[in-house]
């Protein structure tokens, strides 16, 4: 076995800058959802100005959200893993990963504003034009050099099963991106640079949509996310993971299952009957790998609970595993058709979604940040852990505000849609279910609102513990969880 | 009985040849023999603390 | 047990290792997505959807400018509910030239794959600058801009390009584009030619101003003509039960 780190240096730097874009944007995305949460509730937000309509204003915050905040903490996560578990420093150094840095940060900025300005490609969560699409498959190809490079020259024999998540995300994205994105610009002909039509039309590009769509979030937002639960949660504890031979299987089966559930989006429409019903069998059937990986996250405190109750940083890891726990299994429930026909275009699919994005996904973001933030920057642990579970309250009660605010309008609103009187007319008219839901927009942006204020805390305790700077409960003796 | 017939039938068994390589997964990983080299890769991150900066 | 020092190589080369990944997350796409293009019945055969109009396909255009897809479904799904509020169900055939499809998948307002027709192109005007002033309940945002003129500059580069990614323009259609736009949202239209490249089409001025072709005249009549191409009254059952 390859000794220790003695040896080794690693390329911090660029993994330093990801993460401080992760969390700018982090809390640039929420601040934008929220506030398109409020106009949803209170239209004269959308200031009757064609920049700021909702319909503008949400491919922002999808976009912000998914790939400017998800995205930076990919990046930097994967970029620390991958070294830490090769012990090698990173394939192209500082240069290649300053390359994609500065790149990727300017391709946000870009796509933000071509949004604002009206300019997309129509497809949800891959709105960008043509060219932003080809300048985003250059960052990748080089993420890509910059990750396998560093694994090419590992030292470690093994490749940790956290890069196996890691990889597969970068290798399908890529796979994903490209399919979903084929279109023809009408510069060729003359015409505008910022337009372009997808070569796909009708039923054939709805299929490839949410083929793309679908896995997004299941290589994106789930893949490379469990790579950071396969990491941090073991770090944490101090713990090696439950059961690396149940990641092995949690690997391939999620991946080679993940792929086939899009059409689960699509029940009901004018995609063929066979293509929903493969949908729908294969959505079923993820929940079994999904579970899996939740057991071998949870389990990995076996034997370390009292953790849970004095560190808040793994109070935030164990809870990103509980919600993913229970949106993956949310999630196969409504691609059975008979759920879909109620859930499917009402609120409740945005409450699942949320369910996996903030309670999955951001917290096992915020939970890897209190754990990454203080190494990187040579502290011995965050500025504030009390602050941290301050952060953690604040941020729950948000979450749980917004979901169940969506699950009621999302189930009361497709039950009106269905509604019949007793004369056998349709009861409701739509405006109707639209004035219904209006108190659960209100609680829902509430709940948005509780999210940001908890992540502007992390911001807070992060400047303090960069600064250097110790809370006066952490000097105490008898201080928490701390190591 | 023609060769074709018969890649035919074989093709239309897929979801068996999933399940069997699934199984043969399954039984790599958890196979008795390989309990402890797998479980060994699971102290790979703990490995590489850092001394004290 | 051959294979299985396959998998332990698996784990310690990188290119074994994105080639099983790759192989892993082919599979899926390639037999969900493929079939769609080969398989006949997966777009029925019904008579009457053509290409948009020029003017109709600037009204697209703005529509997906515009978002819209955020919150309006145009996908009416085979519900008895469904059909009583918003019409036949949506045939695979009636989105075929839709470069990229509208299906969305929310809806925060109602579907519109048939609001055409259902109202008048003064009530979408009216409803487009503010929808308060016609449905008081509304939470849609306003889209007065939209009354400042077309920018008809790229209507015939915009069907060219429609007509390489398989939307079946005629060199004439394509010639035309332009001329054939302010031809359909103009008052006094009577050019056969129009009608003629572009059955049915809905004529006229659209957003009760006469002197300019603005946005609104696209998008209304992009809204017009939604979900009216196919005339269901003269479908057989069998021919679009798949």
């Amino acid at each position: 076995m390859s000794s220790n780190t003695d040896a080794t240096r690693y390329c911090e730097d660029v993994v330093k800058k990801f993460v401080l874009a992760a969390i700018f944007w982090g809390v640039v995305g929420f601040l934008a959802g929220d506030f398109i949460a409020w106009q949803l509730a209170f239209p004269a937000l959308n200031l009757d100005l064609e920049w700021t309509s909702f319909g503008r204003l949400r491919p922002v915050h999808t976009s912000a959200v998914i790939f400017a905040f998800g995205g930076n903490i990919l990046f930097s996560t994967s970029l620390y893993v991958v070294q830490r578990t090769s012990r090698a420093e990173l394939f192209g150094g500082r240069g290649l990963g300053n390359f994609i840095f500065w790149n990727f940060q300017a391709l946000i900025v870009v796509a933000a504003l071509t949004y604002v300005l009206g300019f997309t490609s129509g497809q949800e969560y891959a709105e960008p034009e043509w060219w932003i699409d080809l300048w985003l498959t250059v960052i990748w190809v080089a993420y890509l050099i910059a990750f396998a490079g560093t694994i090419m020259k590992r030292k470690e024999p093994h490749i940790y099963v956290a890069n196996w998540f890691f990889f597969s995300m970068i290798l399908t994205v890529a796979m994903l991106h490209l399919g979903n994105n084929l279109a023809v610009p009408a510069a060729l002909f003359g015409g505008s640079l910022m337009k372009s039509y997808n070569v796909f039309g009708g039923v054939q590009n709805a299929m490839t949509q949410w083929w793309y769509g679908h896995n997004a979030v299941g290589f994106f937002l789930t893949a490379g996310f469990l790579a950071m639960m396969y990491y941090f949660v073991p770090k944490r504890a101090e713990r090696p993971v439950y059961s690396y031979r149940l990641s092995i299987v949690h690997f391939w089966a999620l991946i080679f299952l993940y792929i086939w559930a899009g059409p689960h989006h699509l029940h009901y429409t004018a995609l063929p009957d066979w293509a929903q019903t493969l949908g729908m069998t294969f959505s079923i059937m993820l929940w079994m790998p999904s579970w899996g990986g939740m057991i071998n996250g949870l389990m990995t405190l076996s034997g370390a609970w009292d953790k849970l109750r004095t560190d808040p940083v793994m109070r935030f890891l164990v809870t990103s595993v509980a919600f993913y726990g229970m949106s993956t299994f949310e999630g196969p429930m409504m691609s059975i058709k008979a759920v879909n026909s109620l859930s499917h275009y009402t609120d409740w699919t945005v409450g699942h979604v949320h369910s996996g994005a903030l309670g999955w996904v951001a917290f096992v973001t915020f939970g890897s940040l209190y754990y990454l933030v203080p190494k990187l920057w040579g502290r011995k642990e965050v500025y504030s852990l009390k602050l941290v579970g301050t952060h953690f309250w604040v941020a729950t009660i948000g979450v749980v505000l917004y979901i169940t605010a969506m699950w009621i309008s999302g189930i009361m609103q497709g039950l009106m849609w269905r509604a019949y009187d007793s004369m056998g007319f349709l009861q409701y008219s739509f405006i109707e279910t639209v004035e219904a839901m209006h108190p659960y927009y209100v609680i829902r942006a509430l709940g948005g609102l509780l999210f940001v204020l908890g992540a502007l805390v992390m911001v807070y305790n992060f400047v303090k513990t960069i600064k250097g700077d110790v809370a006066e409960e952490s000097l105490a003796p008898a201080a928490s969880g701390a190591r | 009985m023609t060769l074709e017939s018969i890649v035919e039938f074989l093709r239309s068994l897929w979801g068996l040849w999933l399940m069997v390589l699934f199984l043969g997964i399954v039984f790599y990983a958890f196979r008795p023999g390989n309990k402890t080299r797998l479980e060994s890769y699971g102290d790979i991150p703990l490995r590489d603390e850092d001394k004290e900066r | 047990m051959s294979i299985f020092k396959h998998h332990a190589k698996l784990e310690t080369n990188v290119f074994f290792l994105a080639v099983g990944i790759l192989l892993t997350v082919i599979v899926g796409g390639l037999v969900e997505v493929v079939p769609l293009f080969t398989i006949e019945s997966t777009i029925e055969k019904v008579e009457g959807v053509r290409p948009y109009s020029p003017l109709e396909q600037a009204g697209r255009d703005i529509y997906v400018r515009e978002g819209c897809y955020n919150c309006h479904s145009q996908m009416v799904r085979p519900f008895k509910d469904e059909v009583e509020r918003y019409g036949h169900y949506s045939l695979a055939a009636e989105s075929k030239y839709d470069h990229p499809f509208q299906w969305g998948s929310k809806r925060t307002g109602p579907d519109l794959a048939r609001v055409g027709g259902k109202y008048t192109d003064d009530w979408h005007t009216r409803h487009l600058i503010n929808p308060r002033d016609v449905v008081p309940e509304s939470i849609m945002p306003g889209y007065r801009h939209l009354l400042r003129p077309l920018d008809t500059s790229t209507i015939q580069a915009n069907l060219q390009t429609l007509a390489v990614v398989g939307v079946p323009y005629t060199a004439d259609q394509i010639k035309n584009a332009k001329a054939d736009l302010v031809e359909q949202a103009s008052s006094d239209s009577a050019d056969a030619a129009v009608a003629a490249r572009y059955p049915k089409a809905k004529m006229g001025d659209f957003d009760g101003n006469p002197k300019v072709v603005s946005e609104m005249d696209a998008l209304v009549a992009y809204l017009q003509v939604l979900g009216t191409m196919v005339d269901f009254t003269t479908v057989k059952p069998e021919s679009i039960r798949r």
